[in-house]
């Protein structure tokens, strides 16, 4: 099988007409894993969410490719159905949508089921949906794995949630649609360590069943104690401006920003 | 246009074909089009009333002619009383199996799904086609109890002294005009009593089908829960989309007795040419308890606002309501709570939800007594805009004349959030499939109160609602 790839050309991106992004490029390989490590403001985030469409963030210059084909055009649930997810950094509560149902109409809108049963004619009211039975029992192992209580499913989508079951919850999602490719923003955020133990396990469980491509965004090295990157990158004023392997992780910790900045930032 | 959405449209053509169709029927009698004594008067004599309900009749046309029509809430200002029809029997005999129902007519019913219900988890059905009921059927169980629920003409004739008792003890007949042109031409509707102490523990559903055009249909209910009771009722209503308006003027009259507790579902799903002008209203003594719990999704134009009043202490009422307002439609619906005994407690929780120019209002009234003290009312609007052009009002009227009470009134209006779209097709959801899980969850508190078959349904409505919305 072909090798896919995420690869984002000198991407500019405006919000409410002001530049965040000055031309961003990296690849990401499937089976590997980046770290995009920066400053809180440096548009890290910015950079996730226009991957993902959401429709605020403005591309204005250069392109974002999955397997060769631009990402641009498509609408969030397609780029989402082609293989890309978005572990968000603060995910929105949804009142009254159960975390069982929400978690089902995307795993069933995922796999093809809703397609598959127009296609076929399927009137079923549930046609559209993943068999109750089989979801059940593939949430359970994920929920087992995440050290999650299954009570977890009847709550509505992150509404009440604290930051810890919130990152979780994304991470659950990951689980379950087993993306070729997965941008985790801030996953650390809101985790103890305890709790950034068990997700990490989750994560690097599933980065190596599914050869998942992955960019963990993160402004702290903690999380790549557990997530061990191939790819380092340091990300500043909109733009990547070193990259290089996982020594610079510690580099990082050790003496902050500052130097890559009055090295690096100037050039650009 | 891709494969998919033209797909989607043809299931959708076809969920509405499950109302929208007319049935071929023979009826046995129509009076003349438009309105008069005339026909007040045939209407009792087919019935073969006693005199005191044609009196009944008679100075309620009487007060309907001199009532002006409301100036407030939707534009009645096309409704033309001499367009309809104002009484069309389509069977000669209601049957009591549906065997005994005529088969056009009992296709119909099938069609909608009523016998299936009935046999799964429905205590006893009774089924009215335009002007009458066509079937209605109690199981032995409950009918053994003493359970009474019958349509309304048969109640005057078997339990003349309690419907004496009780018709416009609620809503009086000058209540409103609307309430008045039902009392004078009323036909059909149920007739509940509940014994005391007998809890019936699945629902009783009452099914108004309008099949005619230019009809108008004035059923008439009474529910009576004697104390310690426990009732649910719940009402149906389906239309065929006609060129011309139809009318369907309700009225419903709820007496909850001490300590009992009653609850009166609807799910109304008229079709858009129908005015659907009903007043509801339930009384309500010591210690018992009243919920309405009210759905409306079809009609095109609607004034509704079901009423608990407290009367006894400790009485508790509650007015849970949802509607869909989708183009060219106007609901002018809301709620009252009257507190007339100390620590009397309301709840109102109102849901709307305007799309295209739909317009929802809510219209409320919380009045305490003097003389309620303790008295505690909630109330809870939350409006939900699908597009710039949807309108939504809230006009809540308070008036309380007792010192220590608790009054409590939360409006809220919204749109559906970019945040909460992009989060949902972010997962793989396209963005029909991810507004209306958005809507369904803005709708769940009220559809979790309604029975799983019911639950089914209303999303399913609230699908049909939203095709073509976005995207």
């Amino acid at each position: 099988m072909e090798c896919q790839t995420l690869e984002i050309q000198e991407l500019h991106v405006s919000v409410e007409g002001k530049e965040i992004l000055k031309g961003v490029n990296l690849v990401v390989k499937q089976g590997e894993i980046h770290a995009l490590m920066g400053p809180n403001g440096s548009g890290k985030s910015t950079l996730s969410y226009a991957l993902m469409g959401h429709p605020r963030y403005e591309i204005t210059g250069g392109d974002a490719l999955l397997n060769g084909e631009s990402l641009l055009a498509m609408s969030p649930d397609e780029r989402a159905r082609r293989g890309l997810f978005l572990a968000m950094q603060y995910p929105v509560a949804v009142s009254g949508v159960t975390l069982y149902s929400f978690l089902r109409a995307a795993v069933s809108a995922k796999r093809g089921y809703g397609e598959a049963a127009r296609a076929s004619g399927n009137q079923h009211r549930q046609g559209h949906l993943i068999p109750a039975r089989q979801f059940r029992q593939e949430v359970n192992e994920e929920l087992e794995k995440l050290r999650m209580d299954p009570a977890f499913l009847r709550r509505y989508l992150n509404e009440g949630f604290s930051g810890g079951e919130k990152k979780r919850a994304e991470i659950l999602q990951l689980a379950l649609l087993k993306p070729a490719f997965a941008i985790l923003d801030e996953t650390d955020s809101g985790l103890d360590i305890d709790a950034l133990r068990i997700v990490s396990a989750g994560v690097n469980h599933l980065q190596q069943e599914q050869n998942m491509g992955l960019l963990v965004i993160t402004h702290y090295q903690r999380i790549l104690n557990y997530i061990r990157p191939q790819f380092v990158h340091i990300f500043l004023n909109g733009r990547i401006i070193l990259s290089d392997g996982p020594a610079l992780v510690d580099r990082l910790e050790k003496e902050g920003y500052e130097w890559a900045q009055e090295e690096f930032g100037e050039q650009q | 246009m891709n494969p998919s959405a033209s797909h989607d449209q043809l299931r959708d053509l076809k969920d509405q074909a499950q109302y929208d169709f007319t049935t071929e029927v023979d009826y046995t009698y129509r009076s003349r089009k438009g309105i008069g004594e005339d026909i007040v008067r045939e209407i009792s004599a087919l019935k073969n009333e006693p005199q005191w309900m044609l009196d009944f009749r008679l100075k309620a046309l009487d007060i309907f002619f001199k009532m002006p029509l409301p100036e407030w809430g939707v534009d009645l200002g096309a409704l033309d009383f001499e367009e309809f029809y104002y009484y069309m029997r389509p069977v000669k005999q209601k049957g009591h199996t549906w065997e005994q129902v005529p088969g056009a007519i009992k296709d119909t019913f099938n069609r909608l799904g009523i016998p299936e219900a009935e046999r799964k988890f429905l205590a006893g059905v009774e089924a009215q086609m335009d002007s009458e009921a066509v079937y209605g059927s109690l199981k032995r169980e409950w009918e053994s109890q003493g359970i009474i629920f019958v349509d309304m003409d048969t109640a005057v004739q078997q339990h003349p002294d309690m419907v004496r008792q009780h018709i416009s003890k609620v809503v009086p007949i000058a209540d409103n005009k609307f309430s008045a042109l039902n009392s004078a031409f009323w036909s059909g509707g149920s007739f509940v009593y509940v014994p005391p102490g007998v809890d019936v523990k699945i629902p009783l559903q009452a099914y108004f089908r309008i099949n005619a055009q230019s009809l108008g249909q004035f059923e008439r209910t009474i529910i009576i829960a004697a104390a310690g009771s426990n009732v649910h009722y719940i009402e149906g209503c389906t239309a065929p989309q006609h060129s011309e308006a139809a009318l369907h003027t309700g009225v419903v009259e709820i007496f909850v007795n001490k300590g009992a507790h009653a609850r009166y579902t609807t799910i109304q799903n008229w079709s858009r040419n129908v005015y659907n002008l009903v007043t509801q209203r339930a009384v309500v003594e010591e210690d018992g308890a009243m919920e309405w719990v009210d759905g409306n999704l079809g009609s095109g134009i609607t004034m509704k606002y079901p009423a608990v009043i407290l009367k006894g202490p400790h009485a508790h009422g509650e007015v849970l309501s949802i509607a869909f307002a989708g183009d060219n439609q106007h609901y002018d619906a809301g709620a009252k709570a009257i507190h007339l005994a100390p620590y009397t407690t309301s709840l109102i929780n109102s849901k709307s939800i305007s799309k295209g120019n739909g317009h929802s209002g809510y219209r409320g009234l919380v009045k305490v007594a003097k003389g309620a003290v303790g008295a505690q009312s909630k109330v809870v609007c939350d409006a939900l805009l699908l597009d710039p052009e949807s309108r939504s009002d809230t006009y809540p009227y308070i008036d309380v004349h007792e010192d220590d009470v608790q009054i409590e009134h939360e409006a809220t209006v919204s749109k559906i959030s970019e945040e909460q779209l992009f989060y949902l097709m972010s997962r793989g959801l396209n963005e029909e499939e991810a507004a209306a899980m958005i809507i369904n969850g803005f709708l769940e508190p009220f559809v979790k109160e309604l029975p799983m078959e019911y639950a089914v349904e209303l999303n399913r409505l609230v699908q049909l609602q939203m095709e073509g919305s976005v995207g």
